[in-house]
């Protein structure tokens, strides 16, 4: 099939419209000057700049730990959640249930960020990175449960089922069977809780007390006072790792799916 | 029961950590403002049941009162909406195209596309609105160029516009994506049959390819337009001084005044603006599930 003239044209810009600012933010960090309309020649020395700067080092610590630990937790509950949204018979209390996992989705991120606050505080629990943790295992979760669920839809029943016959316990039966087809999905919503939370701000600024900072909040207040190339060298940095692990991924899958 | 062992974790951490929050911030914005720590005097106490009777009379809806005697609230509430209606309109008009070509592209190439769609959303979000600001700023880079072929300046940065670009740059995944999944399901023989029939390209395209991505053009406006009413990162980036946005009201409120009744209000008034649409896209997603 060959492509009219406009679809290429409106692909183009489109495209360059998504990836220019980044490809512009990435030059930017390899410029020896400080402004944006002086090219001062090549060089990497924002980056030094940046491994010597230890808010940003700690906050990059937090950031993962964080992530790593509330990805982690969604992702059991979540996958929890979804078993029992698509497998699981009727119970009271159902559609309370499955809109508190939908509802999340599509809330603002001020008002979530703004009603854990409220909660922390009023319970007396000291924020911090733990506080982060439980609110970003919260949203996140909902996300696992939605990409999970998808998957627990649309595979075969009737596997379970023969296991359930040939003997399998509930449990044998989702450990040996359910899992192992449904792990892709558990996989990416692994991977989307981590991204997730790596990304907060909002609910972060929010939720977090005095010890602890993520990399979200301390470019946040770094670039409220204008372009820093510093920033711009964190940036690529990042961007960087995404495509890095986006590309690793999707080979992985194809291969997976090659696979007979 | 294997089941209920399933069940009870996840649901009693959402009740926990995301009904009971709420709660909260429906009793602290019907709560009085004080100067105190925490900075509210209760109207009515939950954990004590034989008062609820004698409190319910009492109500109190001051802070909403508030927020309908001054004029910033509700004009940031009414901008909101328009600017993320301008928002998801614009989005629109370039992720429609955009999804339509990647529809019609030749089939090895739509996973490619689809992942060059999907890349920006997994990169962080204030990363990319950053990107933004040193191109619209007054000494960034789209000044720059314009400087090379001798147009003037333009201060684009803090003001409505640089808002816009910001926002649709940021949300155009989220229109193209569900635009893209409708588009790409049309069975193209039911176009070729309209050719055949003696319709116009245009014509095929008005009366065949547009209402059958109805759904995805309905999913995609509103993956935009919930989440953009109550944005907080692109208006105190790229905004001005009179850029009005509700999510960016509210934190100030919370934040700088420390005013945590209206603060609240101000949520549950978000929320309800909101439920409408909300509602209305969990309805239509359950209609495309169902299918």
């Amino acid at each position: 099939m060959k492509m009219s003239r406009f679809n290429v044209v409106s692909l183009t810009l489109g495209f360059a419209f998504l990836y220019l600012p980044i490809l512009i933010l990435i030059t930017y960090s390899f410029n020896e000057s400080r402004l944006v309309t002086v090219w001062g020649g090549f060089s990497t020395k924002w980056y030094g700049v940046l491994f010597q700067d230890e808010r940003f080092l700690g906050a990059a610590w937090v950031t993962f730990y964080v992530a790593f630990i509330s990805a982690s937790i969604a992702t059991v509950l979540g996958t929890m959640a979804a078993y029992v949204l698509v497998r699981g018979a009727k119970f009271r209390g159902r559609t309370l249930f499955s809109g508190m996992i939908y509802a999340p989705l599509v809330m603002p991120e001020v008002i979530t960020g703004l009603s854990l606050l409220l909660l922390f505080i009023s319970i007396g629990l000291d924020r911090g990175g733990f506080t982060i943790i439980l609110a970003h295992a919260t949203f996140s979760m909902c996300y696992v449960s939605v990409v999970v669920s998808s998957r627990l839809v649309s595979f075969d029943r009737s596997l379970e089922e023969a296991a359930l016959d040939l003997g399998a316990t509930g449990w044998q039966a989702f450990r040996l069977v359910t899992l192992p087809i449904i792990a892709p999905a558990v996989a990416a919503g692994w991977l989307l809780g981590f991204t997730l939370s790596l990304d907060d701000l909002v609910i972060a600024s929010f939720v977090s007390g005095p010890g602890a900072t993520t990399l979200p909040m301390r470019i946040f207040s770094e670039v409220r006072l204008g372009v820093s190339p510093k920033i711009n060298a964190l940036s690529a940095i990042l961007i960087g790792m995404v495509a890095l692990g986006v590309i690793v991924a999707s080979l992985t899958t194809k291969r997976a799916a090659q696979r007979p | 029961m294997i089941r209920r062992v399933i069940l009870w974790p996840p649901y009693i951490w959402l009740l926990i950590l995301f009904l009971l929050p709420f709660a909260l911030v429906f009793k602290i914005a019907l709560s009085d403002y004080a100067i105190a720590i925490p900075p509210y005097t209760p109207t009515f106490d939950w954990a004590d049941p034989s008062s609820w009777g004698a409190t319910l009379g009492a109500l109190d809806f001051e802070n909403f009162q508030w927020l309908l005697d001054d004029p910033l609230y509700y004009t940031a509430y009414l901008s909101s909406l328009r600017i993320a209606l301008v928002a998801t309109v614009l989005a629109l008009l370039i992720g429609y195209p955009m999804a339509y070509a990647m529809a019609r592209a030749p089939a090895h190439w739509r996973p490619l596309l689809m992942m060059l769609v999907i890349l920006p959303f997994w990169s962080s979000f204030l990363i990319r609105i950053y990107a933004w600001i040193g191109i619209l700023s007054n000494e960034g880079f789209l000044n720059m160029v314009l400087g090379w072929v001798g147009i003037p300046p333009l201060s684009i940065i803090n003001t409505n516009t640089a808002v816009y670009i910001g926002l649709v740059y940021a949300y155009l995944p989220f229109m193209i994506l569900p635009i893209f999944a409708s588009l790409d399901r049309i069975d193209p023989s039911l176009l070729e049959a309209a050719e055949d029939l003696g319709c116009s390209r245009t014509e095929a395209f008005w009366r065949i390819t547009v209402p059958l991505s109805k759904a995805g053009i309905f999913a995609g406006c509103f993956l935009v337009f919930i989440p953009v009413v109550g944005e907080y990162i692109v208006p105190s980036l790229l905004g001005g001084s009179n850029t009005l946005m509700i999510g960016k009201v509210l934190v100030e409120e919370f934040f700088n005044n420390r005013d945590w009744t209206v603060a609240s209000a101000v949520a549950v008034v978000l929320l309800f603006v909101l439920v409408i649409p909300i509602v209305l896209f969990q309805r239509s997603a359950e209609r495309r599930d169902a299918t």
